[in-house]
């Protein structure tokens, strides 16, 4: 039922200058319900609530609320209010006149009856009186009977967080948007306000947009959750979803602690990875590349003998409600949550449930990028300037000495401005704290640990603004500025004019 | 204990130097003779003349009536001004924070001969009109100047608040953001007032030749002559203690103002 | 019904005209004048006779060493003056710092007035000019040094001079290498505060002077009666002179630091 979405977003695109933040984000919102937008800062899950409040205005497609378009409605003229934050609360105004605010610039129309007796419509502004007893029944909302008169300074961050919430709700929107509203809290008030914030959901009957990029947080709370990753949604669903069934490595590795593994399908419903083959439940194509996701509560440990795998328990923490334990299996490395304390150097053997592991299409199998051959026979692509193989263009061509491509046919060709494909696998990137030694240079947007590697994307920092994806052995920290490093030979060029190509 | 009380004589010392000059008038306002030295009798003589004296109290009068309407205006354009500022584009902002800084910098003889030189071009006649722009080219660009750690310290998102709330653009403006940003309009506009009190060379660049300031008379009298008497010239030691006491006493009360908020 | 939307943006407008009426065009003017000649023909006569003049020369070099003197001047006043205050425990500091401004707020002219009414009484006006120019000059602007100095000063955090001693400095190592270097940044701008009205403002040269001095402001005015060419094109010299040095000695001197607008 379309009239129980009330708000939709349509293809939205959202440009800051030139940067893409949000990049074609559909979904929608069901009327009452407490979602969720979750995601690493810069994810855009803000400016998505932004645009939903009308602070920001999409570049592209529509917002819909109650299927109106309200993309271009400033956002006084919305039936939404946010609480912000760092609750923006104004100063020079007392608690009162802070819940009051929305109230004196609302009108309403009343109806009154004349002597004759014949009904007739007035625009007024709220009444003293009505003012005063919304101020009043919101403050009780929050708990804060009694402190109309005291200023925003004198009251503590819980406080003023109770404040920013009456302020918004005592409007009676249609929504409440929150950004990240528990963030400036310590961990024991937080954990208070999250139950809090629930139980008023439940009384409103309201709905509630809440951003967060704690996913904790958003388990706890939401009906739904949106993950949203580099202005794109990763995944909707109700939290036991999300965390049971993630869609891709990247929620995988967001939401809770996981063990992610490369793994290859061997048969039907037959995984391998570690080294060895599991049963699992996920139907895929016969030696097919996976993504292997193990969540390290699923992991259950027996004697050597028993499990699938067998490791070395190379450290033990403990983490207040469980152990984690960490196992060396090959050259692998296993993360295990339990209850059960194991001792470091034992050896121990491990099962997974077949239902426990998750399989999921890689995203990147290689990078593949457009590129322009130069006049000294490089290839430019992804920001940079990189040594290449041309002759892979024209099977048994050589260079000549006036760096002409000459073809087997004995043909002389100037490559110089002919686009191409450029395809660099997974494995033959490699970066450099030194700028110059690559062809590029980037920052790192993400790390993500596979069990015996890491796997990084390098952001390229020029206009093309190119993703390199790529495995390695060592530990880089997220942001790190590196230069992209690609031997000659693994440059794998193709002719973008497949009239050209002779194969 | 030695390096304390050479400290504190070392201030002192500055101190006696810098009201030396004034203290010396102050004196002498009381004094019936016309020349610092010689001591007649004790005499309200110079205050008399002050205060009857048609030429002295337009003067004085003059001086105001710029002084408060420069102000007023100057900080009118220059919250409006610092407001656009803040709010527009970064390209706008770095060209107008630029060009505003330029009356700040330069020098005030640079600031008055561009002017004059400019009215004479333009065929406007010198009048209280020019002058009053004048100050104001010297005024708003420090009223701007007195805003813009304000709204740099405001934090953005009251304005989007009080928009979530239902506030127009203009109602959250006037009822949240200029609040925010009240005390910089305030010391901007005193600051205003004291630029425009003090001033002797954009005044004197765009003045009408009739009408004076305390700044031109005083200056014209001392330097060309042109104070009628020595009468004139000693009535302008009661103008400087008068001044002074003024002065004195609003710090005072401004100190004890800002005391009593302290407590509170 | 057509409604005016209204923007913030729109609300620099006014200060954007304004600015460029009376600030922009002026300057322009200026830039003309200097490079044309009485026939309003484009020349760079003024800018060659103004550097092949030695009288003129002469007076360049006269205000700028009266402009120096005065600067080093308040300097040396001053510098103790804010280091004591700042570094004073006195909780009413900023009392004394008043002080030292208020007498600010008394119109100028008036002031130079007291100064020179102080200086015939001592028998020295018509007699030493140069000095009760200096004099009159020192005694003008060393607010202007002593509100930098000791803004810089203060800000100084005590724990820089304890760990300076812990490190085994002495009192005069500990001013050397810690305070001076720290409280560069007030003596640039206390200092381009000074130099600048030293060399321009005449009220004070020629209340005290006798009218015998002539700094660079005095000159332009000189010219204003005569030749707007010359006078446009010394404005223009002393423009490019004190933009470049403000440039140079980091951006210009934030308000806090001018005319005692913090008090």
């Amino acid at each position: 039922m379309a009239s129980q979405h009330i708000i939709e977003l349509q293809n939205v695109t959202k440009y800051f200058d030139d940067n893409l933040v949000i990049d074609n984000v559909s979904f929608y919102v069901k009327k009452g319900e407490f979602i969720t937008f979750l995601g690493p800062s810069g994810c855009g899950k803000t400016t998505t609530l932004r645009m939903i409040a009308g602070f920001d205005l999409p570049s592209e497609g529509k917002i819909l609320l109650n299927g109106k378009d309200i993309s271009l409605l400033p956002p006084n003229k919305r039936p939404v209010n946010t609480v912000f934050q760092r609750y923006a609360l104004f100063p020079h105004l007392n608690i009162f006149e802070n819940i009051a605010f929305g109230l004196r610039m609302k009108k309403v129309v009343n109806t009154y009856r004349n002597e004759k007796g014949e009904e007739y419509q007035k625009v007024e502004k709220l009444s003293k009186a009505e003012i005063a007893a919304k101020v009043k029944k919101a403050l009780a909302l929050v708990d804060l009977e009694g402190f109309e008169k005291r200023s925003v300074a004198t009251l503590s961050g819980g406080q003023q967080q109770r404040v920013a919430i009456a302020r918004a709700i005592v409007n009676e929107p249609e929504i409440l948007l929150l950004d990240e509203p528990l963030g400036a809290l310590d961990l024991k008030m937080r954990k208070e306000m999250q139950i809090e914030l629930k139980e008023m959901h439940k009384r409103l009957g309201i709905t509630f947009i809440y951003v967060t990029h704690d996913q904790e947080e958003a388990l706890t709370m939401s009906d739904t959750i949106v993950v949203m990753a580099d202005g794109v949604v990763q995944q909707i669903g109700t939290p036991t979803d999300i965390y049971n069934e993630p869609a891709n490595t990247f929620v995988a590795d967001f939401i809770g602690e996981s063990n992610i593994f490369n793994g290859t399908i061997v048969g039907d419903r037959r995984v391998k990875f570690c080294g060895k083959t599991f049963d699992c439940v996920d139907d895929f194509e016969r030696n097919e590349k996976v993504d292997v996701v193990v969540r390290p509560e699923d992991i259950v440990m027996c004697t050597p003998e028993e499990g699938t795998i067998k490791g070395k328990v190379i450290s033990v923490v403990f983490k207040g409600i469980h152990y984690e334990i960490t196992v060396q299996v090959g050259k692998y490395e296993v993360v295990i949550q339990s209850t059960e304390c194991r001792k470091v150097g034992e050896v121990i053997g491990m099962k997974i449930p077949a239902q426990e592991i998750h399989l999921m299409k890689p995203k990147y199998t290689s990078n593949v990028f457009d590129g322009v051959i130069t006049k000294r026979n490089t290839v430019e692509f992804a920001d940079g300037e990189f040594e290449c193989d041309v002759t892979q263009l024209y099977p048994g061509s050589h260079i000549d000495e006036e760096d002409y491509l000459v073809t087997a046919t004995g043909e002389q060709i100037d490559l110089t401005g002919t686009e191409v494909t450029v395809e660099v696998g997974l494995y033959d990137v490699s970066i450099s704290d030194d700028e110059e030694v690559g062809g590029t240079t980037g920052n790192i947007i993400s790390i993500i640990y596979k069990g015996d590697h890491y796997r990084l994307i390098v952001r390229t920092d020029g206009e093309d603004e190119e993703d390199f994806v790529f495995a390695t052995d060592d530990l880089w920290n997220e942001n790190d500025r590196v230069s992209v490093v690609v031997p000659k030979d693994k440059i794998r060029l193709t002719l973008k004019n497949t009239e050209d190509k002779k194969r | 204990m030695m390096k304390k009380c050479f400290k504190a004589t070392y201030i002192g010392l500055i101190l006696f130097l810098l009201y030396a000059p004034i203290l010396l008038l102050a004196v002498y306002s009381f004094n019936s003779a016309d020349i610092i030295g010689t001591w007649g009798e004790f005499s309200f003589r110079h205050y008399i003349t002050l205060f009857t004296d048609e030429a002295i109290l337009e003067m004085i009068g003059n001086t105001l009536l710029l002084a408060f309407s420069a102000a007023i205006l100057s900080t009118v354009l220059g919250t409006a001004g610092a407001l656009g500022i803040y709010y527009s584009k970064r390209r706008v902002k770095t060209a107008l924070n630029g060009v505003s800084q330029i009356p700040i910098i330069n020098a005030e003889i640079v600031t008055a001969l561009a002017l004059a030189i400019t009215f004479v071009v333009v065929g406007i006649e010198k009048s209280f009109f020019t002058l009053l722009i004048g100050h104001m080219v010297i005024c708003a660009p420090f009223v701007v100047l007195s805003i813009m750690p304000k709204l740099k310290q405001m934090d953005n998102s009251l304005y989007e608040a009080a928009l979530d709330l239902g506030a127009s653009p203009a109602k959250a403006l006037f009822k949240v953001v200029l609040p925010q940003i009240i005390p910089g309009v305030i010391s901007g506009f005193m600051l205003a007032i004291t630029l425009s009190l003090d001033d002797y060379i954009v005044t004197s660049y765009c003045k009408p030749s009739t009408f004076n300031t305390i700044s031109t008379y005083v200056y014209n009298a001392t330097t060309k002559g042109n104070a009628h008497t020595a009468v004139t010239l000693s009535s302008f030691w009661a103008l400087t203690t008068i001044i002074f006491v003024v002065i004195v006493a609003t710090v005072v009360a401004a100190n004890l103002i800002g005391k009593k908020k302290e407590e509170r | 019904m057509k409604r005016l939307r209204f923007s913030r943006k729109t609300l620099g407008i006014p200060y954007a005209v304004f600015l460029l009426f009376f600030v922009v065009i002026p300057m322009l003017v200026i830039v003309f004048y200097a490079f044309t000649d009485q026939e309003n023909h484009f020349s760079v006569m003024n800018f060659a006779k103004f550097f092949s003049d030695p009288t003129k020369l002469s007076t360049i070099v006269y205000s700028l060493v009266i402009a120096l003197i005065t600067t080093v001047c308040c300097l040396v006043i001053a510098y103790p003056v804010a280091l004591i205050l700042a570094r004073s425990k006195m909780k009413k500091k900023s009392v004394i710092l008043m002080l030292f401004v208020t007498p600010m707020w008394i119109n100028f002219v008036l002031r130079v007035n007291a100064i020179r009414e102080l200086l015939n009484w001592i028998g020295l006006l018509g007699e030493a000019n140069y000095f009760n120019t200096i004099l009159g000059m020192v005694y003008d602007f060393l607010p202007f040094m002593i509100l930098p100095l000791y803004n810089t000063l203060v800000k100084i955090d005590n724990s820089l001079y304890e760990a300076s001693a812990d490190l085994g400095g002495n009192a005069f190592t500990t001013f050397t290498r810690v305070t001076l270097p720290l409280s560069m940044p007030g003596i640039m701008s206390g200092i381009t505060m000074v130099f600048l009205p030293s060399m321009t403002n005449y009220v004070v040269s020629d209340m005290l002077g006798n009218s015998k001095i002539t700094i660079i402001g005095k000159f332009i005015e000189t010219y204003f009666g005569s030749d707007w060419h010359m006078g446009s094109m010394i404005a223009l010299i002393l423009l490019i002179v004190v933009f470049t040095s403000t440039m140079l000695t980091g951006g210009f001197q934030s308000e806090e630091n001018v005319r005692g607008a913090n008090l």
